[in-house]
């Protein structure tokens, strides 16, 4: 066995090859396909394909598209790539979802980092002004408890929803869009107990212990808790996505965070819960308009419509009543807050009209004990 | 952040994660290994509230860049011979990426810990970041650059060619079977740990010295993000390695990782720099030379030999049989040279070496133009249409390979051409590690254990077999390798665009009939088959003076 001649020690060459004139940009000679400046593989849904499509579509490839060889790597017991059988739902052309908030490489940044950002300032500047000082001793516990119990939902459902959920879509459209949305929940779970172990070292009485064991053993949590971990149990990735973001966020989440969170806190005196848990409901909204998008594509197909409009009905039929259970059993700390400014009726039925709403956009329908 | 309040924010975030008691996550994805008594390993953490910005200020870098070589007009510096395997390399490394994305649910369900939950997750979001970044980058250059035709078909050709097949198992590898086999050992362990090297430290100095200091900017911006993903697979490693039982999974997976990560990474990267630049000063390292630092010594000698202290046995033979190969055996130059005899069914032009490449490659690997040079010379005088057909169908002493059924890279080191009967059919295989692969490795029992979770072999696994018997021509115009006239290649055998008559169309290549070798091989009886086999071990497949 030989090696290479020169032994010595690997250092950058001293030398740099000189630049040299050679003429290759765009529009210096004509000649066949000289100006075919544009991914020719798909359809762009509209004249041009914007930087989304381009940078997204057909990376993942599809043996019904463009791969030849079909998959070269399987499973034990399954196909390998993306097996449509992954998801009971059906569709005649999976490659038609785009994704509404066109995410990739630099929109993912730039939001992400202006939501940090912007929080990190309302903290410091809460620390700055004392916000936390006329903190009431129920509100601060409150807090403790409540928002604090809020992030394990959130951190439970990135990671054993959406990240696993983004490895199993047939088109790269869809996982990406799912794989922003886990990254945007995980994040919020960052989020609240960053600000948690701020508001345990600004406040004295602050209990920043207190999220574990509510979360763990206060028996309001139990139903919320339980759904979360349900829907970490699902198979089917489409069936995991629908549930959680179609069932469980408008039933639970927003419920809770919109309909009650950002109605009462001010009112008790906290200007900055709010700020946190607006970034949250942003970001459902933003993951809201991936999920419609792609389920009414689904309710909407030609072909499968009826039959996907039949299983998502399935779907609904088994994880509302889960979620209105877990609503239920929140009720009691609506009267924990010194100022109750909401009823947990009010709340439920604003949480309730928009989750009609949107099952009625998706072609769906409430039965009728819901 | 002071460091205090980091480590106590780290702290903070293992809060989050609780044992369940309704239900656990769903077990999607299999693994035969086993973590029961593993101790928790921590790997680098990463708060999200500091990556975000932290990861945007590092694209602003690149979009600023990226303007900055438009305005300075880069592209008229560029080298035509660099950036026509940049069609090539661009259009498989994205898929890469982004599977690496998809493969960390099946680390997350394999691994109980979640602290390596929480680095595999911004793992995640990093690999999609490197793909949609990768996939920018070569829409500039199909805008900027002076031959858009290639770029332009990039993900359609990148599923449709041989070349595509290749790189793809750099991919697949990362999203199937074993879930620890995949997405640990194969992806992290091997092909981020050891192999990230050359592609996103190699490739982008090799860039810059042919004029393009974008590929730098962006695979730099990527490479910044690795050493976290390699910090996640060795705490996994750790874990595993607490468990006696997972010894003979790691070593098994260290073994078909290392070997087909080297049969196919070497095989494109080490094409890319010797053979698509023009950079020939002496002092430039050859491939050998960086493998021989990136690869050997700081990936072999420094991180797998020290986990012989864990008990663990380290492939060497494979990584000296790797490093004989490159350097010896000529690897790189034989898929080289497999590249430009196949340039008909490329979608990119490659160009002719010369009497200064010939030089610098007898210098850094001497004996090559024993072996090579003759035939080069045969591919330029052959480089236009009219009085030939292309390379691969004029005699010129090259009998083209079968295909290794594991690594799809053809069986190039023709003396270690193994041919064997794998499930009911003959199949060829580049080296005897790749035929282990297969037919050992990939199966449900290893070594009288059960390996249920073990992945599987599939698909249509060579490439000419869909096109036997059919037309060259017919073959081009189904791949869509066709430029915008209808008529003209896409794949030329040299670089000149100015004079139509020297671009081959699809009529200079009608009348050529394409077959399979595995199906001919099938086809033979065992005697004939026998004497194939002699008689392919023992061709030095060199082109005689005089051709
Ligand atoms: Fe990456
Ligand atoms: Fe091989």
């Amino acid at each position: 066995m030989s090696t290479p001649a020169k032994e010595k020690k690997h250092e950058a060459p001293a030398s740099f090859p000189k630049p040299e004139f050679t003429g290759a940009e765009a529009g210096m000679q004509t000649f066949p396909s000289s100006t075919s400046r544009s991914y020719n593989y798909f359809k762009p849904r509209k004249m041009r394909a914007t930087v989304y499509e381009d940078v997204t579509t057909d990376v993942q490839p599809d043996p019904e598209r463009h791969l030849s060889q079909g998959w070269i790597y399987g499973f034990a017991a399954s196909d390998g790539g993306y097996p449509l059988d992954w998801t009971a739902l059906r569709s005649g052309n999976w490659h038609a979802f785009l994704d509404p908030n066109e995410e990739w490489e630099q929109t993912i940044y730039r939001n992400n980092a202006n939501v940090v950002r912007q929080i990190e300032l309302n903290l410091q500047n809460a620390k700055e002004a004392g916000a936390y000082a006329h903190w009431s001793p129920t509100w601060t516990r409150f807090v403790a408890e409540n928002v604090g119990a809020w992030m394990h939902a959130e951190q439970g459902l990135g990671m054993h929803v959406f990240v696993t959920a983004q490895r199993s879509a047939p088109t790269n459209m869809i996982n990406n869009a799912i794989a922003v949305n886990s990254v945007h929940r995980l994040r919020f779970a960052q989020d609240l107990a960053l600000y948690n172990l701020d508001l345990s070292q600004s406040i004295e009485a602050f209990d920043g212990a207190a999220h574990r064991a509510t979360w763990k053993d206060n028996p309001s949590w139990q139903g919320v808790r339980e759904n979360v971990e349900l829907l970490t149990a699902v198979d089917d990735w489409a069936e995991a996505v629908f549930a959680t973001n179609v069932v469980f966020e408008p039933l639970v989440g927003v419920l809770f965070r919109s309909d009650f969170l950002m109605q009462i806190a001010a009112r008790n005196g906290d200007y900055i819960t709010p700020t946190l848990i607006g970034a949250g409901e942003n970001d459902y909204a933003r993951d809201l308009r991936y999920t419609r998008a792609l389920f009414s594509l689904l309710t909407n197909d030609p072909e499968h419509g009826e039959h996907n409009k039949a299983v998502m009905q399935g779907w609904l039929d088994k994880w509302v009543p889960v979620s209105t259970h877990a609503a239920h059993e929140l009720q009691p700390i609506w009267s924990q807050p010194a100022d109750r400014a909401v009823t947990f009726a009010d709340s439920c039925s604003a949480a309730t009209a928009d989750f009609r709403t949107l099952i009625t956009e998706l072609g769906l329908v409430m039965s009728k004990e819901q | 952040m002071s460091r205090q309040s980091l480590s106590k924010a780290h702290e903070k975030i293992t809060e989050l994660s609780w044992e369940p008691t309704f239900a656990t996550p769903a077990k999607k994805f299999g693994t035969d290994y086993k973590f029961d008594k593993s101790p928790k390993k921590d790997p680098l953490k990463q708060i999200l509230r500091s990556y975000f910005p932290m990861e945007e200020e590092k694209d602003n870098r690149v979009f600023g860049a990226m303007d900055g070589a438009i305005r300075g007009n880069m592209f008229r510096q560029v080298q035509e011979r660099w950036m026509e395997w940049q069609k090539l390399f661009l259009s498989i490394i994205p898929f890469p990426e982004i599977s690496a994305a998809r493969a960390m649910p099946l680390a997350i369900d394999a691994v109980p810990n979640p602290q390596i939950h929480n680095g595999l997750a911004v793992q995640m979001i990093d690999e999609v970041r490197h793909s949609t970044i990768q996939m920018n980058l070569k829409r500039l250059y199909m805008n900027h650059y002076i031959d858009p035709a290639g770029f332009d078909i990039t993900e359609k050709a990148f599923a449709n060619s041989y070349c595509g097949t290749i790189g793809r198992q750099f991919g697949e590898g990362f999203i199937t079977g074993d879930a620890i086999t995949a997405a640990n050992v194969y992806l992290t362990l091997v092909a981020e740990t050891a192999f990230t090297n050359t592609l996103f430290v190699a490739m982008p100095s090799e860039a810059a010295a042919n004029g393009d200091y974008l590929l730098p900017t962006v695979f730099h911006s990527v490479q910044s993000d690795e050493s976290r993903h390699i910090s996640n697979g060795y705490s996994i490693l750790l874990m595993a390695l607490a468990d006696e039982d997972n010894r003979q999974l790691l070593e098994r997976d260290l073994r078909y990782a290392w070997w087909n990560n080297h049969c196919v990474v070497d095989a494109a990267i080490g094409t890319f720099i010797e053979y698509g630049t023009k950079d020939r000063r002496k002092e430039r390292d050859s491939y050998a030379e960086m493998w021989r630092r990136w690869i050997y010594d700081d990936y072999y000698r420094s991180y797998l030999i020290p986990l012989e202290k864990y008990g663990l046995v380290i492939p060497h033979d494979l990584v000296e049989k790797a490093w004989d190969r490159i350097y010896n055996q000529h690897y790189v130059h034989r898929v080289a040279q497999f590249f430009a005899t196949g340039w008909p069914v490329n979608y990119w032009r490659i160009d002719a070496m010369t009497d200064t490449d010939f030089e610098w490659f007898e210098h850094k690997y001497p004996g090559w133009y024993d072996q090579f040079g003759k035939w080069w010379e045969a591919y330029n005088r052959l480089a236009y249409p009219g009085k030939n057909k292309p390379i691969a169908f004029e005699d010129v002493g090259y009998e083209y390979p079968h295909r290794c059924w594991t690594c799809m890279v053809p069986a190039l080191v023709r003396e270690d051409m193994v041919v064997e009967k794998v499930d009911g059919q003959w199949r060829t295989y580049c080296s005897e590690p790749c035929h282990w692969t297969d037919a050992v490795a990939f199966r449900p029992e290893y070594e009288g254990r059960d390996t249920p979770n073990m992945g599987r072999l599939t698909g249509k696994r060579e490439w000419e077999t869909l096109y036997h018997g059919q037309d060259l021509a017919d073959i081009i115009s189904d791949l869509g390798y066709v430029r915008d006239d209808g008529k003209t290649l896409i794949p030329q055998p040299h670089l000149d665009l100015s004079d139509p008559k020297k671009l081959w169309t699809l009529d200079d290549v009608r009348g050529i009939p394409f077959g399979s070798p595995n199906v001919t091989l099938n086809e033979m009886t065992d005697a004939e088959r026998e004497a194939w086999a002699a008689s392919y071990r023992a061709n030095p497949n060199r082109t005689p003076s005089g051709v």
